[in-house]
């Protein structure tokens, strides 16, 4: 009987602390983001597309983090299960009502990421000592709709369905364009299309176009 | 003198069944996760058993009634029951619902012996049969014969039972497997070797085996320190409000013990009310009780006395748990990686904060359940509580909505307006078949936008046999501008059910 030949030692590579710091998100939106993650500590406004939130905590969540949802009470967690977010590890805040900002700032003490959906025009203070908040305690706070000051807007540019005809067939796929665009390192545009949902995979991206910066010589 | 206590057990038989109002005659069965947990004696007559599933139990008894598992309502309907037997012996313990203990040395000299005292315990419950012996185990087994085993006999009582009795399934096993097949076989083995080779829980068991308390008594009560209590401000009427305090102070009842190496095998639950009146309940458990066992316990008591007969007249002003007997913790093991365990427990944290703002209610998880609509494939509870789905999620649901679910469901569904080129509303003839082909949708009085593709009419009748529950729906998907919309149309009305953004 042969013995195996012991295998070559894995390279060792130096602790990055930089690394801990970042939460891993889906393969397919790791191009949107400057550091292929969500980075601790910083707010990620998104608009226009609910799935696009959800698909955006299942990184995080599958890896472990604990997410919370304030003030989305139309959200659908069959929706979250079916893209690979932990609902164990879900909590979901549906009506906090005007308090939904002392809320937010409670559960950015204790959870990893947290999405909040204000009920109106969001005051510059509040809007301050959320993202304050979420900088300080290492989380990351993920306003849906427009806020001031965010690090990274995600938002869809287009949107289109598959699998509808005149009266046949039923919704299979999605083609998403997202942009992402915000200050420091993201200053410059990034572009994704995702299949999301695809037609086999809750979420793909689109092979025709991989995510490039716009204004880059082609 | 013996060394064990000596109890009086009262057992009411099938109590979850009784619990839920089935009569004596009706076979009846009370299910958990598709298998049998109690049933009645017509259905025994049957042949239905103790963990049979839901089919092999019916296809034996069909006429059975299937009853659903309810621990709050077990523990809510024996309140009384409990309140009865403590009217013969101050401290009554509930070991759970169905079952009670009382140390007999004194009453028993009161009412004039043991056999007195059964006879006024049976009296008092109908239904129930009660036994005295020394130790828990002879006393429960007695209990079921309605026996009075004399003082000193429990050893020689308890010999000829199988080692099943121990209600230790994995142990049970083994000793079969080692051939020691009775109690009195198994007493007799040294008990330093059964320590050796069974653990901990095996010398308890051995102990009890050789009719002994689970553990040799303590010489000394636990020091009142240890008592935890809250006040609350405004005072609870509901049950929720006052089991979600109860849960905060089970913690810290935990953590005080747990400090000091310490367990909590019985609890006093001591509540007070805005009237004054002052209500105490005693439970007992077989090993230490962890903190969600404790809530558990408190939310029972207190369903049971705010739902009795007798309730408090006033809101409850004052919780306090008193650990009656403490053991030495034996521990458990952390695991490994520390990390995840204490994330969780940060995140515990922030989610009670937000429940101590917002109400108990506010803070939901969604546990995955079955059903046809999007909606109904989640079920949400609040945080904290079991993970339970409404409706189990791994049936087959025919009908059911097809895959993606909508990030959107709109609860209760906004209207909508679905037309043709013309402007005429699209309606579905007795055939299932669309009047009009749909060309413009508005959802909620907002902007009309395009139809670029639909699907339609999915017919969904549900619940045909109850008149209360019948809807009969017409499910479509549309495309319309860049939305995705799941549109229903019932009595002539257009519904936006979920949409696909």
């Amino acid at each position: 009987m042969a013995l195996a030949s012991p295998s070559p030692l894995p390279t060792v590579r130096p602790v990055s602390l930089a690394g801990g710091r970042v939460l891993p998100v889906l393969p397919a939106l790791a191009g949107l983001f400057p550091g292929e993650g969500l980075r601790r500590g910083s707010t990620v406004a998104v608009a226009g597309a609910t799935s696009l939130v959800l698909a955006l905590l299942a990184g995080p969540s599958a890896a472990g983090s604990w997410c919370a949802v304030v003030g989305l009470p139309t959200l659908g967690p069959a929706a979250a299960a079916d893209v690979g977010v932990d609902l164990g590890r879900l909590a979901l805040v549906p009506a906090p009502g005007g308090e939904w900002a002392a809320v937010a700032a409670a559960l950015l003490d204790g959870l990893d990421v947290v999405v909040v959906r204000p009920p109106g025009r969001v005051r510059a203070a509040d809007a301050r000592r959320l993202a304050a908040r979420a900088r300080e305690r290492g989380a990351v706070l993920v306003p849906l709709g427009p806020w001031d000051g965010a690090d990274l807007h995600l938002s869809v540019a287009r949107s289109t369905w598959h699998g509808l005809a005149e009266g046949s067939g039923h919704l299979t796929s999605r083609l998403l364009e997202v942009v992402a665009e915000g200050r420091g390192a993201a200053a410059r545009p990034r572009r994704a299309r995702l299949w999301l949902p695809g037609a086999g995979a809750p979420l793909a991206e689109c092979a025709a176009t991989r995510p490039h910066l716009l204004g880059a010589p082609a | 003198m013996s060394e064990a206590t000596r109890l009086l057990v009262a057992w009411v038989p099938d109590w979850p069944v009784v619990a839920a109002g089935a009569g004596a005659g009706t076979p009846a069965a009370v299910l958990h996760a598709n298998r049998v947990v109690a049933c009645s004696a017509a259905a025994r007559a049957e042949g239905v058993a103790r963990g049979l599933r839901r089919r092999e139990a019916q296809a034996r008894c069909p006429e059975l009634v299937v009853l659903e598992h309810d621990p709050g309502r077990d523990a809510r309907a024996f309140e009384p029951v409990v309140a009865a037997v403590a009217a013969f012996a101050p401290r009554v313990e509930v070991v759970r619902p169905g079952l009670v203990a009382l140390a007999t040395l004194g009453p028993s000299r009161y009412f004039g012996g043991d056999e007195a005292l059964v006879a006024c315990v049976t009296g008092a419950v109908a239904g129930a049969r009660a036994g005295v012996a020394d130790g828990f185990l002879a006393a429960g087994l007695a209990a079921r014969r309605g026996l009075v085993v004399p003082a000193g006999g429990s050893p020689a009582f308890l010999a000829p039972f199988p080692v099943g009795v121990l209600d230790r399934p994995d142990l049970a096993d083994l000793l079969l497997r080692l051939g020691v097949r009775t109690l009195g076989a198994f007493a007799r083995l040294p008990a330093a070797d059964v320590l050796a080779r069974f653990g901990p829980d095996g010398a308890v068991a051995h102990r009890l085996a050789r009719g002994l308390d689970e553990r040799p008594l303590v010489a000394h009560e636990p020091p009142a320190d240890f008592a935890v209590q809250t006040e609350l401000d405004p005072p609870a009427l509901r049950v929720d409000t006052a089991a979600f305090a109860a849960k905060a102070l089970a913690g810290e009842l935990h953590a005080a013990l747990s400090g000091r190496g310490l367990a909590c095998t019985r609890v006093c639950i001591e509540a007070e009310t805005e009237h004054g009146e002052h209500l105490a309940r005693l439970w007992r458990a077989d090993g230490a009780l962890t903190p969600a066992a404790i809530a558990d316990r408190v939310r029972w008591q207190l369903d049971g006395w705010l739902h009795s007969a007798d309730r408090p007249t006033g809101g409850l002003t004052l919780l306090r748990l008193v650990p009656d007997q403490v053991v030495p913790d034996t521990g458990r093991q952390q695991g490994f990686w520390g990390g995840s365990a204490e994330a969780g427990e940060r995140a515990a944290r922030a989610l009670a904060r937000v429940q101590g703002m917002l109400g108990p209610e506010a803070v939901r998880t969604a546990v995955a359940s079955g059903g046809r609509h999007p909606a109904e494939r989640v079920t949400l509870v609040p945080w904290g509580d079991a993970r339970e789905p409404a409706r189990p999620p791994d049936r087959p649901w025919p009908g059911q909505v097809p895959p993606p679910a909508p990030a959107t469901v709109f609860a209760p569904p906004l209207p909508a307006e679905l037309v043709d080129g013309a402007g005429r509303a699209v309606g579905v003839t007795g055939r299932g078949a669309v009047t009009v082909a749909p060309a413009r949708l508005s959802v909620d009085g907002g902007r009309w936008d395009p139809v670029t593709g639909w699907a339609g009419p999915w017919p969904a009748d549900e619940r045909w046999w109850d008149g209360a529950a019948h809807r009969r729906r017409a499910r479509f998907q549309v495309v319309a501008g860049e939305g995705a919309w799941l549109l229903s149309l019932e009595g002539g009305r257009w519904w936006a059910e979920a949409s696909y953004d």
